[in-house]
């Protein structure tokens, strides 16, 4: 990241955007891709809020941090300077704050808790507290400090999963059967203008694997449905062959020939005698077999990806798995992108 | 790595006494491929058995035949051998509806029925696809159609939520705030409020302001209307939740070799023994191995840089990265798992191999089940 002091001059493909909700299969690392990105969106500088609301705690495992309390806190200096919050989002802590915000009803907030009212809106109606978790959100993004500028240049969430995203960000729709008037449905408004303008993009995480893919592609389809604006496709863990086409080609169609490989494994020292070379390269063409079955298949789901035609970025797997550093590797390679 | 105990599937499918499987795990791990190779498996040893699906990808279900959302269980088509095999898909809402429909008479039926809330509670994905999928494998097992039900529970933001959901449920629907909230119906229709002591009443207060009168008395007349229905709410929760600890249950665990997807399957593994659920053992999915694993990560690499400076033999060079790179994740994988053992070392393992393609028909199935159960 050589030029990070230009960052704010820097065109990226979200400019303008506010609030990215990332959201991905389970599995595919949507709470990682959620954390680089905020890391990444706030470089040279910046301020940006990282929000969870599922409760998991996956913000203080992937930053390696003792769980998050319901309050904005500094978690991790980006690159080039910019500071990352992050705050774990909990429907109750955001239901009192909202009573005690709009109503100054502090003590009724309590005794509502000590009722089992939260139970009751995430059992009941799970539309209430997905107004609830959105609202504190928006919110977050539409703050303004005392010198009139927002305080946040830009909110990450960490949404559910793909097959429940639309759903939850499509709140209006939600309630919409519960309140038609009165203070929730004006609260659910709120968020509905927020998520629904070009503010907002939502951003899908996969893997090159067939269901991930596919999940990717119907929740495009579902946020079209909802009029919710789609973002950019990050496709995680990839590994790059680095086999030749020629030789991947061969073997998908089961007609590698190891003779080559067999010399090559005597010239590096690693056999001795041709039985034992021949054995080890026999072993390894059944590597390279599964390899190239794996390579072509990747290559037809990278298409099928292409043909949705949102931005694509690539992340790549991270041979020590995820810490801190491979964070900060994964924030630069979507900075180089241009997704931040 | 230290030795756990090998998962013995066969054994358990085998046991007439086995009568149900719940499969759990987080999401993405292939939870409902596993479910619906076991069932396969079991249908073609013998017995006659049904798979319970609560979301599955489209060409899974496909691979059994399942087209359509319809609850109701369908012969799977291209079985071996003496057993049977049937599969369905959960309908959330229809379930709900049926429970509603069997216990109250006409009037009250499509009182609740036609309730926002009862709309809202009953196509929601939180809590009552859990409970509902617990209702199904309940009627299944009482309709003893089938000597086997395998059920695969849902993607879940947190896998507990499928023990708790039941209760959670059933503890709301008896709780303070119902008591409140039905209050209206028992004093004749006349505002509840007023007669309700000041405790009570502050969270009035707060509820109209919160939701706005109009929702709150659609939500009186719901959960009033409910109420009179599930009279036995708890009972009936309470009754599944027996099931799943008797003796004829066994809980498999599914992992992936990953930190997330283990950590997840520990947790539940404790859960399970705090709740006296049978559990069975873990399966690990997608267990990347290597052919040539004499050859180890190091050397390849240090070949690899020896040939490479030597501008020598480059596909044999690039063949070396690879390979390496798969001992290191095969490696990784390992102590993941090994972290695991360390912690649960009575339960039973058992590890399918990464396969390329996702499974598309019954052979790919059958494919599946015959790695469960390799030794």
């Amino acid at each position: 990241m050589g030029n990070l002091r230009n960052v704010r001059a820097r065109d990226t493909d979200w400019d303008g955007v506010r609030l990215h909700v990332v959201t991905g299969k389970g599995g595919t690392g949507k709470t990682t891709v959620a954390a680089a990105l905020a890391l990444a969106l706030a470089s040279g500088g910046r301020r940006v809020l990282l929000v969870e609301v599922e409760g998991r705690q996956g913000i203080a495992q992937v930053f390696d941090l003792p769980p998050l309390p319901y309050e904005e806190r500094k978690i991790a200096v980006a690159p080039g300077g910019g500071d990352v919050y992050a705050l774990a989002v909990d429907a109750e802590e955001a239901m009192l704050e909202y009573l005690e915000m709009f109503y100054g009803m502090r003590r009724a907030g309590k005794a509502l808790t000590r009722m089992g009212v939260i139970d009751f809106a995430t059992t009941i109606a799970p539309g209430f507290r997905d107004v609830l978790v959105t609202g504190k959100t928006t919110e977050a993004v539409r703050r303004k400090g005392k010198d009139g500028r927002r305080v946040y240049d830009a909110v990450v969430l960490d949404a559910p999963p793909t097959g429940r995203v639309a759903r939850f960000l499509n709140v209006t729709n939600e309630v919409a059967g519960l309140a038609r008037v009165g203070p929730i449905k004006h609260h659910a408004d709120l968020v509905n203008g927020v998520v629904t303008s070009p503010e907002t993009a939502v951003h899908f995480v996969t893997l090159l694997e067939e269901m991930p893919v596919q999940e990717t592609l119907d929740g495009l389809d579902e946020l079209r449905e909802a009029g919710l604006p789609a973002g950019g496709i990050f496709t995680n863990m990839v590994r790059e062959s680095l086999l030749p086409k020629r030789i991947l080609d061969a073997a998908v169609k089961g007609r590698f020939d190891p003779a080559e490989l067999t010399l090559g494994l005597k010239a590096a020292g690693l056999a001795e005698g041709r039985t034992n070379a021949s054995a080890m390269a026999e072993a390894l063409a059944e590597e390279i077999t599964e390899h190239a079955h794996r390579t072509r298949l990747e290559r037809r789901e990278r298409l099928s990806l292409d043909r949705s035609g949102r931005p694509r970025y690539e992340l790549p797997l991270l041979a020590d798995g995820v810490d801190l550093a491979g964070l900060y590797e994964l924030a630069e390679s979507i900075h180089a992108q241009g997704a931040a | 790595m230290k030795t756990a105990p090998v998962l013995d599937l066969d054994a358990i499918i085998d046991d007439p006494g086995t009568r149900i499987i719940v499969c759990c795990g987080s999401g993405g791990v292939g939870k409902t491929t596993t479910a619906a190779a076991l069932g396969l498996r079991a249908a073609e040893r013998g017995r006659s058995a049904v798979v319970l699906t609560v979301d599955p990808a489209r060409r899974l279900a496909q691979s059994m035949g399942l087209s359509e959302l319809d609850n109701t269980p369908r012969p799977v088509v291209g079985v071996a051998g003496e057993g049977r095999l049937h599969a369905m898909m959960l309908d959330m809402k229809r379930t709900f509806d049926e429970i509603i429909e069997a216990h109250a008479d006409p009037d009250r039926a499509r009182q609740i029925l036609t309730n926002p809330f009862y709309q809202s509670l009953s196509s929601s994905f939180s809590g009552t696809q859990e409970y509902m999928a617990m209702e199904k494998l309940g009627q299944l097992r009482r309709s003893d159609e089938w000597d086997l039900i395998i059920v695969d529970t849902p993607p879940s933001r947190s896998a507990l939520d499928f023990l708790d959901a039941p209760e959670r449920l059933g503890r709301f629907l008896d709780g303070r705030l119902i008591r409140l909230l039905t209050a209206p119906a028992k004093a004749g229709g006349r505002s509840a409020f007023k007669l309700l002591n000041a405790g009570l009443g502050i969270v009035a207060g707060a509820l109209t302001k919160l939701l706005g009168a109009q929702v709150l008395k659609d939500l009186q007349t719901f959960v009033s209307a409910l109420d009179a229905v599930f009279g036995g709410f708890r009972a009936r929760a309470e009754q599944t939740y027996q099931l799943l600890q008797a003796p004829g249950t066994a809980f498999v665990v599914v992992a992936a070799p990953e930190r997330d997807a283990m950590r997840e399957a520990s947790y539940f593994v404790e859960r399970l023994a705090e709740e006296r659920m049978p559990l069975a053992g873990l399966v690990v999915n997608r267990v990347h191995h290597a052919p040539a694993a004499a050859l180890s990560a190091a050397r390849s690499t240090a070949a690899a840089e020896d040939l490479e400076s030597r501008g020598e033999h480059d596909l044999t060079s690039a063949v070396l990265r690879m390979h390496a790179g798969r001992m290191y994740l095969a490696a990784r994988e390992q102590r993941e798992q090994e972290h695991f053992v360390s912690a649960h070392p009575t339960v039973p393992v058992t590890q399918v191999p990464a396969m390329p393609e996702d499974v598309h028909d019954l052979s790919g199935l059958r494919r599946i089940g015959e790695l469960l159960s390799a030794r």
